[in-house]
């Protein structure tokens, strides 16, 4: 009942954007205006110290050569252009983007594909299953690696011994590293999109579904007909919280393979990191991440136009 | 949300017995890593370089428990459940007020601040963070716990999860608390914040687990042994004893099972939490 209420509330704004003040006085304005940023105070002075005025610092050493020993003057626009020629960051620039491209799907597919399945059981059994798929979340993102760095050891790994393919080294080869990285990634991210998905498939409105089942739709046809517009702002939802969390993998690579082997695991969020606290090369690092920032904002952009021009 | 029983007449039971299996089989799949940290922590050091699988730990000890609290393994507890607590408390109570304030509120300034709360929203945090680092050291908050708590406040998440709750608020409300002649504070306390109270459970919840499992935050700000926090010091001691992985999985397990806790407990907050931040996107 209550998610019905903030669904109908979150179309509010844009009505009333053209009409805010309507049937308001000046005084009243400017009172509501007075009291509402004192209660926005304390969180602006978090908002604004610690998000908003990092990143500015952040584009500004961007356009600076800083090193070790600080600033040591104005770089213009050289750490862009090494960016471009960088044979690193172009790895790392392919491995995020396959990272996205193979994950973001896969997690929004088979987290619909487990929703549907469980949103009509008992309670229990869909609580049961929810949590199940939830636990790697929740048990964080350091517990998960370093137990699959125990699964996929060479020796030691439960996975080689249940395979007999004692010795091989899983994450030190380049063309298996990434994998499983993607796979562990995967298995850590679907645990949000069912959840929204259980919430969002439980709010389609029934009596549409039974309408249509009158009418003789087959199940597929009342999934794509009728379901799928309906959880389609869900999906949206899903796409870009999943394309933001597959960028941001971190502690996967830093303790599974620090960007190897040979750059095989190298993303540009670890480049971000390797090169401003192991290179110290700060101004190229806050670089990297400025073009990050533009790489995210770009891809959501393009799931909304995608997605809204369905 | 209560259970709904629907004809499934449309979908063939073959389809049916497919979808279980394959959804038990999943769930062991995704069971198993939690499952191998706990009983990886109770294994003896054979037992754990076995060269064969071991599914559960023959000689159960202690040992790997003990061996991690001849390290500062209580103080690291310590600080992350203070970072955690102190970073939920914080992100609760200027969550709430701003989320009141940009969901009632008619102001100047209101649809711009919340279009840039949604894109900062984006900003992946690892972007910031060599600033922010400087940031601290200036105010001589490096190697402190508050050098993670402050940032993690300064998300938007929370504020604009507040703003979905508050907006829920019926106006005739806080209209009648205004014709009663109760201030902006009073009508705050007495009137909204009752209603928005399963809002700041689901927040809490929600900002504690995240607070908890923000790895790259604590790695780049707490530097000293004392005040690493215990996932962290489970990153670093893997990195030094990479192969001791029963000591590892005693931390992991440690680190891991007080907030599997808090989630099974708090499960329906929690999920209704994640629900209502999606519902604008």
């Amino acid at each position: 009942m209550a998610q019905n209420a903030v669904a109908t509330a979150g179309k509010k704004p844009k009505k009333e954007k053209r009409s805010q003040f309507s049937g308001m006085s000046k005084a009243l304005v400017r009172r509501e205006t007075i009291s509402a940023y004192l209660f926005l105070l304390p969180s602006l002075v978090f908002f604004v110290g610690f998000v908003v005025v990092p990143m500015f610092i952040c584009v500004f050493y961007s356009f600076m050569e800083y090193g070790l020993g600080g600033i040591k003057g104005f770089a213009g626009l050289d750490n862009y252009i090494k960016l471009f020629q960088d044979p690193i960051f172009h790895k790392g620039f392919l491995n995020t983007v396959l990272i996205v491209v193979i994950a973001v799907p896969c997690v929004t597919a088979f987290s619909l594909w487990v929703s549907s399945a469980i949103y009509k059981m008992h309670a229990f059994t869909r609580s049961f299953f929810r949590c199940v798929f939830y636990l790697p979340v929740v048990t964080g993102s350091v517990a998960i690696t370093v137990v699959w760095k125990w699964i996929l050891h060479p020796y030691n790994g439960i996975l080689n011994q249940l395979t007999g393919t004692a010795g091989f080294d899983w994450l030190g080869n380049q063309s298996t590293a990434i994998w499983f990285i993607i796979l562990i990634l995967f298995t850590t991210s679907i645990g949000q999109p069912i959840v929204l998905y259980v919430a969002a498939l439980g709010n389609v409105d029934q009596s549409l579904v039974e309408a249509a089942q009158v009418d003789g739709a087959t199940k597929l046809q009342v999934f794509w007909k009728i379901k799928w517009p309906q959880i389609m702002p869900t999906t949206l939802y899903v796409l870009v919280i999943t394309t933001i969390n597959s960028f941001q993998c971190f502690a996967l690579i830093q303790l599974l393979t620090k960007g190897g082997p040979m750059n095989a695991t190298m993303t540009i969020m670890y480049q971000v990191y390797d090169t401003a606290y192991r290179l110290n090369d700060l101004g190229y690092a806050n670089a990297i991440g400025v073009i990050l920032a533009i790489i995210i904002a770009i891809f959501s952009a393009i799931q909304f136009k995608v997605v809204k021009t369905d | 949300m209560k259970a709904k029983t629907t004809d499934l007449s449309g979908t063939s039971t073959g389809y049916k017995v497919f979808a279980v299996v394959v959804l038990i089989l999943l769930a062991l799949f995704f069971l198993f890593p939690l499952y191998w940290i706990v009983t990886g922590s109770f294994k003896d050091a054979i037992e754990i370089n076995a060269k064969y699988p071991i599914w559960f730990p023959q000689n159960p000890t202690t040992d790997n428990y003990a061996r991690l609290f001849e390290h500062e393994a209580f103080r690291w507890l310590f600080n992350i459940v203070f970072i955690s607590a102190m970073a939920m408390i914080l992100t609760c109570l200027t969550a709430s007020f701003a989320g009141y304030a940009l969901g009632k509120k008619r102001f100047y300034g209101r649809g711009i601040l919340f279009t840039i709360i949604i894109c900062a929203m984006a900003l992946p945090k690892q972007v910031i963070v060599i600033p922010l680092l400087q940031e601290m050291t200036f105010f001589h908050l490096n190697n402190n716990l508050w050098a993670v708590i402050l940032p993690t406040v300064g998300w938007p998440f929370g504020v604009f999860l507040m703003k979905q709750f508050s907006e829920t608020i019926p106006n005739e409300i806080l209209e009648a608390a205004r014709v009663d002649g109760a201030g902006e504070l009073r009508t705050f306390f007495s009137v909204v914040f009752p209603m928005i109270k399963p809002g700041i459970g689901a927040l809490a919840i929600f900002t504690f687990v995240n607070t908890w499992n923000d790895y790259f935050l604590q790695l780049v700000m707490l530097t000293d042994e004392e005040i690493w926090t215990l996932p962290l010091a489970i990153a670093n001691l893997q990195g030094e004893m990479s192969s001791d992985f029963g000591l590892i999985m005693a931390g992991a397990a440690l680190a891991a099972i007080p907030i599997v806790v808090v989630f099974i407990a708090f499960q329906k907050y929690f999920t209704q939490g994640i629900a209502m931040g999606a519902v604008k996107g």
